[in-house]
């Protein structure tokens, strides 16, 4: 990956009361990569997701997204980033449609612009013969592969996955990291792809970068991590053999 | 304020679609029709054969029937009307999740709070408009009494110092559902603040003002001053409940007649004289003269109420949320 930095965080911080959540994080993220953001639950990658988002403040450091400070310019980083949060939510009382009709009037599209791309977007995840079903009546992966439609709705640069494919069974995981990379295959979006599913990370991440407890222990490409531990190529080794490794070294 | 109009919008439909909002109206519009039925059965039968005074009209909302008129009713349960609306206006958009949804789209945060306030008090001004108009039709049909002009204006400020009422009420529904995670919690905490405001401040006045200014009633005659303080002190406790704001407001907006909010007046000679000058009903600037007060003080509560919610729900970190 050779474009151009996108994100970028200089000893990012954050502190709840005396637990530090985030600590001293310095990142960055290229154009059209998929970074794959990896660490047990508790290790700040969520509230990584949030300062980049300006929805939490840093207790400091800084970060820049796409050029802009995500704390004091907070709008025109949220009209370029896509969210998919953990517990992903959507009004169970409307149907699909009518979610993403009232997402994109919240990003300021109109209904008659907006209809078109909705079809659209809900094509691309498979959902049009669900489309004016309640989303009450959806299965978890339909609902995460209705997050993604959102994003192809929004066409944001960037897209923050939080655990898309938490709780999915082996199809609909599969299916889903398959829309996933689809997005910055075909639309160029920028990918920081939380997740615990190791294997899926692997198949789809240009970069990875594993965190714990609020520090961020290792990044790179696959190849460059298991040369750095196993001093072999990244076909030879697994992300969960690199994982467990890193992991073992900082908690031993 | 991008993204308002789009939550106002939602939050409007939900409002009128809701199960929750067909019900209370329901049981609202039945309420006040039949209080209305009733007060106008009896006017009807006590102006037969006589000339009909000024502002019959307005007996309408004032007469009490059969158990209590349309202004007492509005008083009493109006709350219900906007603590419905409100109680679980946050915590669940946050327990579902689609709180992070909504504030991680390009809107400002504000306009959340905002966009479901506005919407809240909007489906309260047309429910209120509604069953007011319904109330008017149906007098008009029964004591066969055109409202003047300035009854007109009398309904038409009685309606909004209703609505005022209830946003206040709306306003704390609000607060307890940002406050509260729990949906339960939120509906049981904004029922006891109605309970306490509706039922026991009127108690809690005349506990304070008799500990403040014990009279004893068993030696004779008390003295004419204490009296006065201690249902000054009770009056003015009292106030602390909009329900009292909002009665004594209403009171004397709907009733030309009257010519204060208090219920008992002690005068001398010449407050007697002075008072005099008054025979014929408040003129409309007259009796707002009398309530401005209470209407300020509604409105200020109100705005009290949702400023608190608003600075609340600012500063919550998104963590929680």
């Amino acid at each position: 990956m050779s474009g151009e930095i996108i994100i970028q965080t200089q000893g990012l911080t954050k502190v709840y009361g005396t637990q530090r959540a985030v600590s001293d994080l310095n990142l960055t993220v290229r154009e059209g990569e998929i970074f794959g953001f990896l660490g047990p639950n508790g290790s700040g990658k969520t509230t990584t997701l949030l300062m980049l988002l300006g929805l939490t403040e840093p207790t400091g450091g800084w970060a820049r997204v796409a050029g802009f400070d995500p704390l004091r310019e907070s709008m025109q980083v949220k009209r370029i980033i896509g969210y998919i949060p953990e517990n992903i939510g959507f009004y169970e009382d409307m149907s699909a449609a009518e979610n993403l009709h009232f997402i994109a009037r919240l990003n300021g599209m109109t209904d008659s612009m907006s209809t078109a791309r909705i079809a659209n977007a809900l094509a691309s995840v498979g959902l049009s013969g669900e489309a004016d079903k309640k989303v009450g009546a959806y299965s978890r992966g339909m609902r995460q592969r209705l997050g993604i439609a959102e994003i192809i709705l929004k066409e944001p640069k960037i897209a923050f996955l939080d655990e898309p494919t938490l709780g999915l069974d082996p199809e609909a995981t599969t299916r889903n990291i398959e829309f996933i990379q689809s997005l910055s295959r075909d639309k160029g979006i920028t990918i920081i792809l939380s997740s615990h599913d190791l294997k899926q990370v692997q198949k789809i991440a240009d970069r990875v970068g594993i965190m714990l407890e609020g520090r961020m222990i290792a990044v790179g490409t696959l190849d460059e991590l298991a040369t750095e531990k196993f001093g072999i190529g990244d076909r030879q080794v697994s992300l969960d053999d690199l994982y467990m490794k890193y992991f073992q070294e900082v908690t031993l | 304020m991008t993204g308002i109009g789009a939550i106002f919008r939602k939050e409007l439909s939900d409002h009128f679609s809701s199960y929750r909002f067909t019900i209370i109206f329901a049981l609202i519009a039945m309420a006040s029709l039949i209080t209305t039925y009733m007060a106008g059965i009896g006017l009807r039968e006590e102006l037969a054969g006589v000339a009909k005074p000024n502002f019959v009209f307005l007996m309408l909302f004032t007469s009490t029937g059969s158990v209590f008129s349309l202004v007492q009713f509005v008083a009493f349960f109006g709350p219900l009307i906007g603590l419905l609306l409100g109680f679980d206006s946050i915590n669940r958009e946050r327990s579902s999740g689609t709180l992070s949804t909504l504030v991680s789209q390009p809107i400002y945060r504000d306009s959340i709070i905002n966009g479901k306030f506005l919407a809240g008090v909007a489906t309260i001004s047309i429910m209120l408009v509604a069953i007011v108009l319904v109330v008017t039709g149906l007098g008009l049909k029964l004591i066969g009494v055109v409202p003047g002009p300035e009854e007109i204006l009398r309904i038409g400020l009685y309606l909004v110092i209703s609505i005022i009422y209830i946003s206040f009420w709306l306003g704390v529904s609000i607060l307890f559902s940002i406050l509260f995670r729990g949906v339960a919690t939120s509906a049981l905490a904004t029922l006891a603040v109605w309970i306490f405001f509706s039922f026991f401040i009127s108690i809690g006045a005349s506990v304070a003002a008799n500990a403040m200014v014990p009279i004893d009633m068993h030696q004779g005659q008390p003295n004419p001053e204490l009296v006065m303080k201690r249902l000054k002190i009770q009056r003015n406790v009292s106030l602390f409940s909009p329900m009292k704001l909002y009665n004594d407001a209403t009171g004397i907006v709907i009733d030309p007649t009257r010519k204060t909010t208090q219920s008992f007046v002690m005068m001398g000679q010449i407050e007697r004289m002075s008072l005099e000058r008054f025979q014929r009903p408040l003129s409309l600037p007259q009796s707002l003269f009398i309530v401005i007060p209470h209407i300020i003080s509604l409105i200020a509560i109100t705005f009290i109420c949702f400023g608190i919610s608003y600075a609340i729900f600012m500063k919550q970190e998104i963590r929680s949320l």
